[in-house]
């Protein structure tokens, strides 16, 4: 029933994977996907310039927002996850951590309202930085077969089990890693843009309904759509927090002296 | 039923390749522009930060300690200065009893000195006196007895005894 109502009022319902894919502005480079990273990358570039035009030791009030963005991948999680090394990397995952919270948040912008990270070529595009970057530096600290070695080989284990723990370490190690880390994030996304659309585009169709009781029941779910915007706004922080850690906690492992 | 806003139905878990190249580009500009320009200050904004406060904690224990040795040293000098003065003043005190002592004992003896030349000076100067008188006395005597008795007494000797005798009696008669 409802369905004959959205069709006749252009609801698009129910949600699809089609949602995702909007027509592209002008061609396959101008997309509203493309756009939006593009702006990403602008208000960080302008952010973070602004905050340390003339850095002081008493940070002023955007320096200190930026600080303790630096302060926190810092500590948190570069130190956490890799001791004191890691610190090195806080610059580059702080750059990490803040572009893919900006673009998860995206998607409870008004006008915006969807995560770039819900197309997975982005989560594939930094996922394969941060998989390029451990291997890369797992290879030069140990060479390729130590670190081939380290990676696959568990110690103090009867030989014969490595017949059956080399394929599930290698499996772990160099194709769940990175394909995990950028399916996480993208399936977040695309889960919370679909959540919120069920919510919000099924709110607009029982309003749209003949029967009063139908009608009156969408405030329920125009009131879980908000819920699930303010539950968004978590998922996008803890993704980006996620994406980060993971990478940093395998920067780590490359870091590491033994398995 | 399905009123897809888009020309193609899309698998979700395929990137669109153009997208691929977008985001490589774009976050790639991120990094550069961030790593170069943005985050080596920041780490060393850190770092000074850290450095000034624990720098600042440490500089001011160090003062806290150099004044508290600086305050113990001045209290032993103080101390050592008190005692110093203490001897000094004994010191000085014994000193001067012992000067007084000194200049007591050579006054003293000065005086004595002066006294006894004294002593010797008058008992010399009456010996002459005394001798002198004696010699004129003794030629007035003469002189006068010459006179009176216009006998000159050429022989000395005599004359002496005349005299002696003469004075002894005088002396005698002086004594009586």
């Amino acid at each position: 029933m409802s369905g004959q109502l959205v069709v006749a009022q252009g609801i698009p319902w129910p949600p699809s994977v089609g949602d995702f894919y909007p027509p592209n502005v002008a061609g396959p480079w101008v997309t509203k996907f493309g756009i939006m990273v593009w702006l990403a990358v602008a208000l960080l570039i302008i952010f973070f310039m602004l905050a340390y035009r003339k850095p002081t030791l008493v940070p002023g009030k955007t320096q200190w927002y930026a600080e303790s963005l630096y302060g926190l991948v810092r500590d948190n999680i570069a130190r956490e996850q890799m001791g004191n090394a890691g610190i090195r990397f806080a610059p580059y995952l702080t750059v990490l951590f803040s572009f893919i919270a900006l673009t998860n948040l995206f998607g409870i912008v008004p006008g915006l309202q969807i995560s770039p990270n819900s197309h997975i070529a982005f989560p594939i595009v930094l996922a394969a930085i941060s998989y390029v970057m451990y291997l890369y530096i797992g290879v030069r600290k140990d060479g390729l077969g130590s670190y081939l070695k380290k990676s696959l080989i568990i110690p103090g284990v009867p030989w014969p089990m490595h017949f059956l723990l080399i394929p599930i370490e290698f499996l772990q190690n160099f194709i769940n890693r990175p394909v995990t880390l950028a399916v996480r994030l993208f399936a977040n996304m695309f889960a919370g843009h679909l959540i919120l659309l069920v919510f919000t585009l099924g709110g607009f169709v029982m309003l749209a309904s003949d029967n009063v009781f139908v009608q009156v029941t969408s405030v329920f779910s125009f009131a879980m759509a908000i819920l699930m915007a303010f539950f968004e706004v978590l998922v996008a922080l803890l993704q980006a927090y996620v994406f980060v850690t993971l990478t940093a906690n395998y920067i780590g492992t490359s870091l590491a002296d033994d398995h | 039923m399905f009123i897809a806003a888009t020309d193609v139905d899309h698998h979700p878990l395929v990137p669109i390749w153009q997208e691929l190249v977008i985001g490589t580009i774009a976050f790639g500009l991120l990094c550069f522009v961030l790593l170069k320009f943005v985050m080596p200050r920041m780490e060393a904004m850190y770092q000074a930060r850290v450095d000034a406060i624990e720098g600042g904690l440490k500089r001011a224990e160090a003062a806290q300690a150099e004044a508290n040795q600086v305050l113990e040293q001045y209290r032993a000098q103080l101390a050592e200065v008190r005692t110093e003065a203490a001897k000094i003043r004994d010191d000085a005190r014994s000193d001067a009893e012992g000067i007084r002592q000194d200049i007591l004992g050579k006054a003293r003896e000065e005086s004595d000195r002066i006294i006894a030349a004294g002593k010797e000076q008058l008992a010399a100067e009456r010996a002459t006196i005394v001798r002198e008188l004696r010699t004129e006395v003794g030629t007035l005597a003469v002189d006068l007895a010459s006179k009176i008795v216009g006998e000159s007494l050429a022989d000395e000797a005599r004359r002496k005894g005349t005299v002696d005798r003469f004075l002894s009696g005088l002396e005698s008669a002086g004594a009586r």
